[in-house]
């Protein structure tokens, strides 16, 4: 990933939660966090796509990240955001259940994610991060959109 | 310097030149003598020599500069422009779209234009054969002599000469290759303001601005300084070649003016020798076409895009605000708001209206291409072009150029008849060929019409039959009009031998489709030995459509107006079943039913038994559906926008739309609705 080569060794993560549990995505990837608006469903798409949402006169795709990760749903509250994130050209919102934070780790406390996570959704996740006591799960964008230049789909 | 940031404008300022070449080259085809005409050739060629000297096509250049050499033959009616002339001059123009497309590609490939060169200078040499006896010496190297002054020009120099000062008269060579000239022309002016006055200069300063020059210009100014002095303060100017400083002789009584078309002056004073004059001073007359110009900026159509999305985004906004200032009855901002709403929606108008172009952009290549394709073809054909002003969407105009190629090829090949057929039928020998572009409401209607011999439906029915198109009895039971019609089925055509023009029957075919993807509507109508009208319907603009907003459960979808018939209200009984598929019976027609709400999986889709029905008939080709929906809106002008990669090729679904409130709602696609 593009972020790894910068110099500083650091990485800046804008942190959000899903449940009870701490979630990371690169800062570069994120275009603004906005609260939860009108999302008009799509038929004929698979569940974890909530639907559409007009961001300044552009249409998005909206992802429901926990749907996505398997996660039990929670009710939409004050906290939830999207955030309109970037990958590949293609520019998306995922729903989360509060954003949190942004922060900056070092790269060494971060772990590769087979090392904790077994099961079906590692190739969502980039890594595990670890800060103090704190457990920043990273997310691999990618995957999780579902869209790969080479397979088109 | 880089060049390659210029590209694009070269590219596209060639192109645009060698349109007006053409459309010039091909005027002075009927009008020979036309010395504007001969002007506005040479500054279109002048100015794409320089331009491509500028960016280093060599090529280019040489070809530019052999053409202007025989322009300026043509100029100066020494050369006279006959068919030979013109069609080198076609030719070349070819020729150059060639190399700027060759620019344009970037390709290696070389294109000879030795050849070219070569008739060329045949033809400059060939001068002495055609020229007139060289009566008419005004092309003569500038002299003092030949410039006039108006009256107010003449009580200037000699107010400035009863002050002492003298008049010059100040011949300015730039150097060869000089790439400002306007800038250097500019210098030379101040240099001459802060030493004097200027007077005038030939050519005036706005076609100096503009580098409408070669390499001279000359400039009458007043001044207390030497004449010395003026040559060695322009010399110092870099770029300058030469410079020649003679005393300006004041004419002594007031001389005929050259101001054109500045009506007659008194007569009384004319000197004989001055009627000589005349004749050279009068082609400067008219100035009609000048207005063309225009003043213009080119921007790029993603930015108008994004200016239009920004636009709605306002537009959405403000009825945001709207809505806070009734519910918390704020009166003074419901006042503001109103104002803001007229001119948001200026700005929506204004915004639709920037994206649009006069379809002329199109129809100018197609004098050139009628005029070659009638020869090819030994017919005799005039174009005739009306309301080329009409505007459309940018996106339209990029497609709409084939198909009306196709139309137009097709009226001349199968259209017009040969000059001796068309005589023995009592017609004109030359044949008359309409493009005509007009608004009708929301629409812009576009005419391809010939004088030619027509369509006969009884051959149309007998070909289909023949290629299997149709069946014989289904032929019997057509009637004309639908017979004609069958020249826009796939696989039809009429003309028994295959040209290179047309006959290989994916013509109208192809032309049909095309429009129709654009939203539009082709159509027929066509009487024997009078000639065929094409009619072309197409919407103002891809990006706005006319669409039926309708309600299912709490869903909102738009359904594209240009696809439905009408809307019909049924009772539940009226719903009959065929091997378990829904249907009705409209008109004696069987409708097949859709329910919007299982086709789409509407979640929460109450199975409650209405007692009416909204049914929005639609239709695709020939094929008819009846959608039921829970409720209808309204009709609407929306927006199209695309889902996006993402979501791309889902069916059912052909894009998005922003409703008035914000809310995003999924236009329907009623071709796979209806599989």
């Amino acid at each position: 990933m593009a972020e790894k080569t910068y110099s500083t060794n650091e990485l800046q993560l804008v942190v959000f939660k899903l449940g009870k549990e701490e979630y990371g995505v690169s800062i570069l990837q994120v275009q603004e966090i906005k609260r939860i608006t009108d999302i008009t469903r799509v038929p004929h798409t698979p569940d974890y796509i909530k639907g559409v949402m007009n961001l300044r006169g552009s249409v998005l795709p909206v992802i429901d990240l926990k749907k996505r990760l398997n996660l039990s749903a929670l009710e939409y509250s004050d906290d939830t955001r999207i955030i309109i994130v970037k990958v590949n050209e293609i520019t998306v919102g995922i729903i989360v259940d509060a954003v949190s934070e942004v922060l900056t780790i070092n790269q060494e406390s971060i772990e590769p994610p087979q090392t904790v996570a077994g099961g079906g959704i590692t190739h969502y996740l980039s890594g595990v991060g670890k800060l103090d006591d704190r457990l920043l799960i990273l997310l691999n964008l990618e995957t999780i959109i579902g869209y790969s230049q080479e397979t088109g789909k | 310097m880089d060049i390659n940031q210029y590209m694009g404008m070269f590219l596209e300022e060639s192109r645009e030149h060698l349109q007006t070449l053409n459309r010039c080259v091909l005027d002075l085809e009927h009008d020979p003598s036309n010395l504007q005409l001969l002007d506005e050739i040479f500054r279109s060629a002048h100015t794409i020599k320089g331009m491509s000297a500028t960016m280093g096509f060599t090529t280019i250049a040489e070809l530019t500069h052999e053409m202007e050499n025989i322009l300026d033959l043509l100029r100066k009616s020494r050369l006279i422009a006959n068919e030979d002339i013109l069609n080198t001059l076609f030719k070349c123009i070819d020729t150059l779209e060639q190399l700027v497309e060759k620019v344009a590609s970037n390709s290696d490939s070389e294109i000879d234009i030795k050849v070219l060169l070569n008739k060329i200078t045949a033809l400059a040499k060939g001068e002495t054969a055609v020229s007139p006896p060289a009566a008419v010496p005004q092309g003569k190297p500038v002299s003092a002599s030949t410039i006039t002054f108006s009256d107010t020009e003449v009580n200037v120099l000699q107010a400035a000469q009863n002050q002492g000062m003298r008049a010059y008269e100040i011949q300015v060579s730039l150097r060869a290759g000089c790439l400002l000239k306007s800038a250097r022309a500019y210098m030379v002016m101040n240099a001459l303001e802060e030493l004097g006055e200027v007077i005038k200069s030939i050519p005036a300063t706005e076609e100096l601005e503009k580098e409408n020059f070669d390499h001279s210009f000359r400039v009458v100014a007043v001044t207390g300084a030497e004449p010395e002095k003026l040559e060695q303060t322009l010399l110092a100017i870099s770029e300058i070649d030469k410079v020649i400083v003679l005393p300006c002789s004041l004419p002594v009584k007031v001389p005929i003016t050259a101001v054109p078309s500045a009506a007659v002056k008194p007569a009384a004073t004319e000197k004989a020798e001055e009627k000589d004059k005349q004749p050279t001073v009068n082609p400067a007359v008219p100035v009609e076409k000048k207005l063309k110009g225009g003043q213009s900026v080119r921007v790029d159509i993603d930015k108008l895009d994004t200016l239009l999305n920004l636009v709605g985004e306002l537009v959405i906004n403000k009825t945001r605000l709207e809505q806070i200032g009734l519910t918390h009855r704020l009166v003074d901002l419901v006042e503001t708001i109103e104002q803001m709403d007229r001119v948001t929606t200026d700005l929506q108008a204004v915004v639709m209206k920037v994206r649009m172009v006069p379809v002329g952009q199109v129809f100018n290549r197609f004098p050139r291409m009628v005029r070659d394709l009638s020869r090819d073809l030994n017919k005799e054909v005039n174009l005739i072009i009306q309301g080329e002003e009409t505007e459309l969407d940018r996106t339209v105009i990029d497609e709409i150029g084939d198909p009306l190629v196709h139309l137009l090829r097709n009226a001349i090949d199968h259209g017009i008849e040969s000059p001796q057929e068309r005589q023995a039928k009592g017609k004109t020998a030359i044949g008359e060929i309409r493009l005509i572009a007009r608004h009708e409401g929301n629409n812009v209607i576009i005419v391809v019409e010939d004088d030619g011999k027509g369509i006969n439906p009884e051959i149309i029915k007998q070909k289909a039959v023949q290629k299997g198109l149709i069946t014989q009895s289904e032929a019997e039971k057509m009637d004309a009009a639908e017979a004609v019609r069958l020249v826009f089925m796939a696989g039809f055509s009429t003309s028994d031998t295959v040209t290179d023009v047309s006959g290989r029957g994916v013509g109208m075919d192809a032309v049909k489709t095309k429009i129709e993807s654009l939203g539009g509507m082709v159509d027929v109508e066509t009487k024997i030995n009078e000639g065929s009208k094409f009619k072309i319907r197409l919407p103002l603009t891809l990006a706005i459509i006319q669409a039926l907003l309708v309600k299912v459960c709490e869903e909102i979808y738009a359904i594209p107006l240009g696809s439905i018939d009408s809307t019909i209200n049924i009772k539940y009984e009226d719903i009959k079943t065929i091997q378990s598929q829904e249907v009705i019976l409209l008109r004696g027609q069987i409708i097949p039913i859709v329910r919007l709400s299982n086709m789409l999986n509407v979640p929460e889709a109450s199975e409650q038994a209405q007692e009416d029905l909204f049914v929005v008939i639609v239709h695709m080709g020939d094929q008819r559906a009846g959608i039921i929906v829970d409720t209808l809106i309204g009709q609407q002008e929306i927006v199209i926008k695309s889902l996006g990669k993402l979501l791309a090729g889902i069916k059912v679904i052909a894009g998005a739309t922003i409703l008035g409130n914000g809310q995003v709602a999924l236009i329907l696609d009623v071709g796979s609705l209806m599989q």
